[in-house]
Order: C-alpha cells, then sequence, then structure tokens
C-alpha cells in the first residue's frame, strides 16, 4: 500500500492519540531514569518526544488534506452515568491541527533551546538537579496541551485546560525558593494558580448550564442544538458564552484577569516562551473560536470578547512602555497581542484570530527566547567579572533582566540582536513580516465590524511598535551600563539554532495567509464558518505608517541620545505622571490587593475566628459535643452501664448462686435417700397412671 | 392343689415391701442387696403367678420368658453389685453404706 493510498483511507488519522502518548513516555522515561541518563541524554530524551508528536501533526496535517472535514479518534469511554456520557475521544479536524502543528513545532525548537539554557541557568540557580525535573514538567506540559486542542468535548477539554494550569503554576514556581524575600517565586505561582482558578470557575459553570441546556458535552451535539435552536436558547447561550469568556480571560490573561501573566515571568525564560508566551496562553482563543457556534448565537457576548480583547490590548501596549524588566515589556506585549487575537474572535474573525495566535507564536516564542539569551548574556559577563576579582554593582543585587544595565549589546551579541530585531519588527506589524499580514487581517476585519474596537487596536499597535523599539534601543543601542553588559558573550548553537529557526518563521509565518491567496482561511473553512477578508490598503498603510511613526518616536526618544548609566528614562521626563502610572502598572495589582485580596483575606480572617475557632471551635465543638458526649458517657458508665447492665449479669449470678446453694442441701449423699426418693417418684407415677387416669 | 391367685400376689406384694423398707432402713451393704433381690424375685413371683393365671393361652409363655430375662439380669447384677460392695470395702474397710457419702453436697 503506498503513502497516498494511506492518505485517500484516512488511516493515518489512528495515529493520532500518538501526540498525546509520546510526551507522557519522554516524560515517564526522564521521571524513572533521569538521574541516571544524564543532561545531555535527558534533553535528547525529552526533545525527541516532542519532536516524534510534531511528526504525528504532520501525519494529521496530511491525513487532513484529503479527509478535510476531519474525524473523532475514539480511544475509551470515560464516563457513562445516567444521561451523561462522555467518551475518550480525539477531536480531528483544521482548527485543531493548526494548533498541533504550531504547539509541537514550537515546543520542539524550544525544547532543544532549554537544553542549553537550563544547563547554564541550573548552574547559576546553584541546583543542577533539577535539570531533569524541568524536561518532565516540560513534557507534561506538552501531553496536557495537546489533551486540550485534540479535546472532543467540554469536560476532556477542561481536563487539558487544568493540566496546562498545573504545569504553568509548576514551572512558575520552578525555583520556589528563589525571589523575593526567598518566596516571590512561589507566591508568582500561587497568584497564577488562582486567578487562573477564577477563570476555570467559570468554564465549570458554563460546562453545567451547557450540560443543563443539552444534556451533553460533545462538541458536535452542542454545536448542532445551537444551529438548530440557538435561537430559542438565545438567553442560555448567552450566559454560556459569557461563563466561557470568563475562563477565556483568566487562562488567556485578560481584563480582569491579566494580573497573573506579569508575575508569571519568575519561570525560566524557556518557560516564559513556551507556556505564557506561545501556546497556553492562547488556549482561552483557541476555546473561543472552537465555540463559534455559540458566539455566533449570542451577539452581546461576542461584542464583550471583541470590547476585552480591544481595551486589554491597549492598555497592556500602555504598561509594556513604562516596564525595565526585558521580559516583564514582553509579557505586556502577550498580553496585548492575545487582546488583538480576542477582538479578532469576538468580530467573528476566527481566521485573523488563528492566523495572528500561529505568526505570535512563532515571534513571541522568538523574543522570549532572545530575551533568554540577553540574559544569560549579562549573567555570564557577570559571574566572569566575578571570576576576575572585580566587583560590579558596588555588591549590590544584580538584576540580569534590568534593561537598564544593558545597552550595546549589538555588538556583543550579533545572532541574538538580529534575531530580536526581526522578532521585535513582526511584532510591530512591519511588511512584510509575519506580524504585518496577521495583525492587518485583524485590523480590517474589525474595521469592517465596529470603529471603537478598530481604533483601540490601531493605537495599540502604535503603542506594541514603540515599545519594541524602545527595547531594542535600551537593550542593544548605545553604550553598555553595565560591567557585566560589557563582558556579555554570545550563547552556544544549541540555543542559537533554534532562534534562528524562530526568526525564519517569523519571516514567512505570513504566507500562511497572504492576501488574495486565503490558505488558512481554506484551511479553516471545514471546520469554522469563515469570511474572505479583503486586504484593506488604507489600513494595512495607516498601521504600518503609525508602526514607523512609533519606532521614529523611540529612535527620537532613546536613539539619538542613548540613555547614560544610572540616568533616568527619558520618558520619564517627558511624560511625567502618566510614565509612572505606566510603570506602576496603572496600580492594578494596587487596586485588587484593595478592593479584592484585602477584604477577602479580612473576611476570612473573620470566618476563622468568629465562625471557625470561637463559634466551631470553642462553643460547638467544645462546649456543645464534648460536653453532651462527656455527660452522656458519664451518665451511660455510671447510671446505666454499672447500675442496670451490670445488675443484671450480677443479680443472675446471684440468682443461680443462692438457688444452688439451697439445692446442694438435696445431695445427701447416702444412698438410701437417694432410694426414698426414688420410691416416691415411682409411687407419684403410679398412683398418677392409676388416679389420674380415671 | 390350687392356690388362687390373689394369694400369690399379695405373697408377691409384701416379699417386695419387705424388700423396699430392706433398702431403706438397713445400712449393710450385703443386706440392702439381698432386700433388692427380694424385690426381683416378687416381681418373678407375680409374673409367674398371671402366667399362671392366663394358661393355657398361648400369651402365658411370655410371662415365663420375662422371668427367665430378670432372672439372667439379676445374675448379671450381683456380679457388678458384689464387686462394687468388694471394691468400697477395700477404701472404707467397711460395707455401711452411710460411709460412702463423698458425694454430699
Amino acid at each position: 500500500m503506498s503513502f497516498s493510498e494511506v492518505l485517500q483511507g484516512g488511516s493515518l488519522f489512528a495515529y493520532a492519540p500518538l501526540i498525546i502518548a509520546f510526551p507522557l513516555l519522554g516524560l515517564l522515561i526522564n521521571m524513572i531514569f533521569g538521574r541516571r541518563l544524564g543532561e545531555r541524554a535527558v534533553g535528547i530524551i525529552a526533545s525527541s518526544a516532542v519532536g516524534l508528536s510534531f511528526v504525528i501533526a504532520i501525519l494529521q496535517f496530511f491525513a487532513l488534506s484529503t479527509h478535510p472535514e476531519g474525524t473523532s479518534v475514539p480511544i475509551a469511554d470515560w464516563i457513562t452515568i445516567g444521561q451523561l456520557a462522555v467518551p475518550w475521544s480525539l477531536k480531528v479536524d483544521t482548527l485543531s491541527v493548526t494548533m498541533m502543528l504550531m504547539v509541537t513545532g514550537v515546543s520542539a525548537l524550544i525544547h532543544v533551546y532549554a537544553i542549553g539554557y537550563m544547563h547554564e541557568d541550573v548552574r547559576f540557580q546553584g541546583d543542577p538537579g533539577r535539570f531533569t525535573r524541568f524536561f518532565v514538567f516540560f513534557n507534561l506540559f506538552v501531553a496536557t496541551m495537546m489533551v486540550l486542542v485534540t479535546a472532543d468535548n467540554f469536560l476532556m477539554m477542561f481536563v487539558g485546560w487544568e493540566g496546562v494550569g498545573l504545569c504553568s503554576y509548576l514551572l512558575i514556581g520552578f525555583w520556589f525558593e528563589k525571589g523575593e524575600d526567598g518566596i516571590g517565586n512561589a507566591i508568582a505561582g500561587k497568584k497564577a494558580f488562582i486567578t487562573n482558578r477564577i477563570g476555570d470557575f467559570g468554564f465549570l459553570i458554563a460546562m453545567f448550564l451547557i450540560f443543563g441546556a443539552v444534556g451533553s458535552l460533545q462538541f458536535a451535539d452542542v454545536f448542532h442544538w445551537a444551529h438548530e435552536h440557538g435561537l430559542e436558547n438565545v438567553d442560555v447561550i448567552t450566559a454560556i458564552t459569557l461563563f466561557l469568556l470568563l475562563g477565556a480571560t483568566g487562562k488567556s490573561a485578560q481584563i480582569p484577569l491579566f494580573v497573573w501573566l506579569p508575575d508569571a515571568m519568575a519561570g525560566p525564560t524557556p518557560v516564559s516562551a513556551l507556556i505564557h508566551a506561545a501556546t497556553m496562553v492562547t488556549a482561552g482563543i483557541y476555546m473561543i473560536a472552537r465555540n463559534q457556534a455559540l458566539y455566533d448565537v449570542a451577539g452581546l457576548s461576542s461584542n464583550l470578547v471583541a470590547l476585552i480583547g480591544a481595551a486589554t490590548a491597549l492598555f497592556a501596549a500602555t504598561i509594556a512602555v513604562g516596564q525595565f524588566d526585558i521580559k516583564r515589556v514582553l509579557a505586556y506585549s502577550t498580553i496585548s497581542q492575545l487582546g488583538f487575537m480576542l477582538a479578532a474572535v469576538g468580530v467573528g474573525a476566527q481566521v485573523a484570530g488563528m492566523f495572528h495566535l500561529v505568526t505570535h507564536a512563532f515571534f513571541k516564542a522568538l523574543l522570549f527566547l532572545s530575551a533568554g539569551s540577553v540574559i544569560q548574556g549579562i549573567e555570564h559577563g557577570h559571574h566572569h567579572l566575578e571570576h576576575v576579582g572585580a566587583n560590579p554593582g558596588g555588591g549590590e543585587a544584580f538584576d540580569p533582566n534590568d534593561m537598564r544595565n544593558m545597552g550595546g549589546l549589538r555588538s556583543k551579541m550579533k545572532i541574538t540582536f538580529w534575531v530580536y530585531l526581526i522578532g521585535a519588527l513582526a511584532l510591530s506589524g512591519i511588511f512584510p513580516l509575519a506580524g504585518f499580514w496577521s495583525k492587518d487581517e485583524i485590523l480590517a476585519d474589525a474595521n469592517h465590524e465596529s470603529i471603537v474596537i478598530f481604533l483601540l487596536l490601531t493605537v495599540a499597535a502604535f503603542f506594541t511598535a514603540f515599545y519594541m523599539g524602545r527595547q531594542i534601543l535600551m537593550v542593544f543601542f548605545g553604550q553598555p551600563r553595565s560591567e557585566a553588559a560589557k563582558h556579555a558573550p554570545e550563547n552556544p548553537p544549541v540555543m542559537t539554532v533554534p532562534l534562528i529557526l524562530l526568526a525564519v518563521g517569523a519571516i514567512l509565518g505570513g504566507v500562511l495567509n497572504l492576501p488574495g491567496m486565503h490558505t488558512l482561511t481554506d484551511w479553516l473553512e471545514h471546520t469554522l464558518h469563515v469570511h474572505v477578508t479583503e486586504f484593506n490598503p488604507v489600513v494595512a498603510g495607516l498601521s504600518t505608517l503609525l508602526a514607523l511613526l512609533a519606532i521614529g518616536i523611540a529612535w527620537f526618544v532613546y536613539g539619538r541620545q542613548p540613555m547614560g548609566k544610572g540616568s533616568p528614562d527619558p520618558l520619564r521626563r517627558m511624560l511625567g505622571p502618566i510614565f509612572v502610572g505606566m510603570e506602576n502598572k496603572w496600580w492594578v495589582d494596587e487596586l485588587y490587593q484593595f478592593l479584592i485580596v484585602r477584604p477577602y483575606i479580612a473576611l476570612a480572617d473573620v470566618l476563622a475566628d468568629v465562625i471557625d475557632w470561637r463559634f466551631w471551635h470553642d462553643w460547638f465543638h467544645d462546649t456543645v459535643l464534648a460536653r453532651t458526649f462527656r455527660e452522656g458517657t458519664r451518665w451511660l458508665n455510671d447510671a446505666f452501664d454499672l447500675r442496670v447492665i451490670d445488675g443484671i449479669a450480677n443479680g443472675l449470678g446471684n440468682l443461680t448462686q443462692a438457688i444452688s446453694g439451697r439445692m446442694r442441701f438435696l445431695q445427701t449423699g447416702y444412698v438410701r435417700n437417694y432410694a426414698l426418693s426414688f420410691l416416691v417418684g415411682v409411687l407419684l407415677v403410679l398412683s398418677y397412671f392409676i388416679f389420674g387416669s380415671s | 392343689m390350687n392356690i388362687a391367685t390373689d394369694y400369690i400376689l399379695a405373697l408377691s406384694g409384701v416379699l417386695f415391701v419387705i424388700g423396699v423398707l430392706g433398702v431403706l432402713v438397713r445400712r449393710n451393704a450385703i443386706v440392702i442387696f439381698m432386700s433388692i433381690e427380694l424385690m426381683l424375685n416378687s416381681a418373678n413371683l407375680a409374673l409367674i403367678a398371671f402366667a399362671r393365671a392366663m394358661a393355657p393361652a398361648a400369651e402365658a409363655l411370655r410371662g415365663h420368658v420375662l422371668v427367665f430375662f430378670v432372672i439372667a439380669v439379676a445374675a448379671a447384677e450381683v456380679a457388678v453389685g458384689l464387686a462394687l460392695i468388694v471394691a468400697i470395702f477395700r477404701t472404707k474397710h467397711s460395707i455401711d453404706v452411710d460411709q460412702v457419702s463423698s458425694l454430699q453436697g
């Protein structure tokens, strides 16, 4: 049987479960034998497990090219209780395969990069034994992410949804004993976990509503129902979609639940690149795109999705302008770009959203990994100085993430500089890089649907170009602002080669859906309702112009006269209080602290002290329960057991003793007495027979 | 010579009562033993008397047969009883039955 015949039969779909099985196998091997295998083997096993998943994803892609309607690969019955039937089956269609290819492809590259990065990182942080643990978590993440994207029903998607959340938590707190006061990273992990739980709560409620309304959690049943009975059930669907949106705002870091993502940068940089930029955070976008059939019915929810997306895009972009931590800038940029995608799926442009999702995965993973390369370069420089006896930073804590400590790295780290530049230009939406095409498709769709969304996104795009220009100029241009930056070396090929491959993706990603060709649109048409968006030269021209203007302004502020060592950010002088607001993230964390966290803790204190401790413990438990029990048992012991039960037992004994004490005198031991009683007995019997019967 | 059955039965009753009284009042084991034999033989006498009264009916033989059985059992009993008495004498050096009262309550 030739390869094409296999394709004709669509039998390649049967290999779909392997896409989850390979990373699971990899993590099991590393978990059990990792310590004995050594770093090199662990890295190779983990990376090749994900690489094999990518191969499976490609096979699914080929299978779909002949059977574009997709299929559902059943694995097992999972839950069957009464009306509820949840089979474990994998959905292979154009939408899920798009995610599979993106996730496994980017993951494979980041795994390879992480071999080099973590080799250094575990030594900088002083615990080389954690190298294996990192790759176990990383493979677990890929496996659960695959569960999420291949889900055939809401419950299975929720399993993946929680699984990636768990991996995110584990990896944010990877150096859990480090960070501020020794618990900063652990707190960041906890914050991400709890914030995500709020979103998951929305997802759960939505699932309950769906089951209540439809009686099934299968995507096919639910979408069919929405198609047939959607118009009679607009209220229910609106409620469902709003709760799903709450789930998406948690996972994809949108207003109001975005606060966890910047703190999540506490994790190692490959984690930020893979989980908190390219893959996990896009799960919310994917989920809303998947539920297009529901959002199409609920106009209110769609509008809210678009509005939240656009507002987040602008809000996060302004914060990114005021940050100094190289990874935090990228984190807010990620939130902002996720806002673009959410806005796209909100205005009904699922294809544009997915397009941007894929291109963003390339260039944001690229940017994060390059940032990791920069950070490691600076750390190398710092350690080099300590080694030769110089005392950089005057003994103060040195922050290798702070852009104020960088500068002039262009000549030190050439490859990193060029790939970073490509990533930044792609993110800014400069022709002809990937970001240009995807962002302009979103803007064109937004322009078509709603002028408010369009304006918000356009301004956000302007800020995007500005903060990326600022970052590039601060990090790579001018003069080194610290001794460490002067001695920063380039990183080894195991790190730079994945960067170059991702840079190629960031350059060429646009060909997925070029105007006039609409490859991705045609591809997704088999799964979603799509509409072709015509290229809008005005929109594209305007956004490119704004991006170039923003970069120009950035050069005017930061490039013309490079920041000196220890000098304040020139923007602070120009914008004054506005910059302070940007720098302090518009005090959202403080606001949440004041509005939610503090009252919540106060309430918890009151509940713990009054309800639990005083009422429940002191009064109910100690007084009511314990005393009742004590009194009750005392009564049972003294009054009942000792008197009644013992009385019965002893009374029976005494009675028997007394009776037998009397009876023993009958036993005289004299034979003649017995003979007499015998005689009396015989006489009695005889007299009974003689006189009794008559 | 034909003695009325009633007389024989009366004799049998008298013998039996003598036996009973002997068992109850005497303390010598041998005498008690003899009294028991007396009771057995009074019963035999009554049985023979009834058998004779019923002759020549075939059922009369049953009385004779029963008497033979009683005599055989009495013989066996004598063997056991005398052995017991000997055993008692060996331990107590007496055949006074009132001396054998260790089962007194």
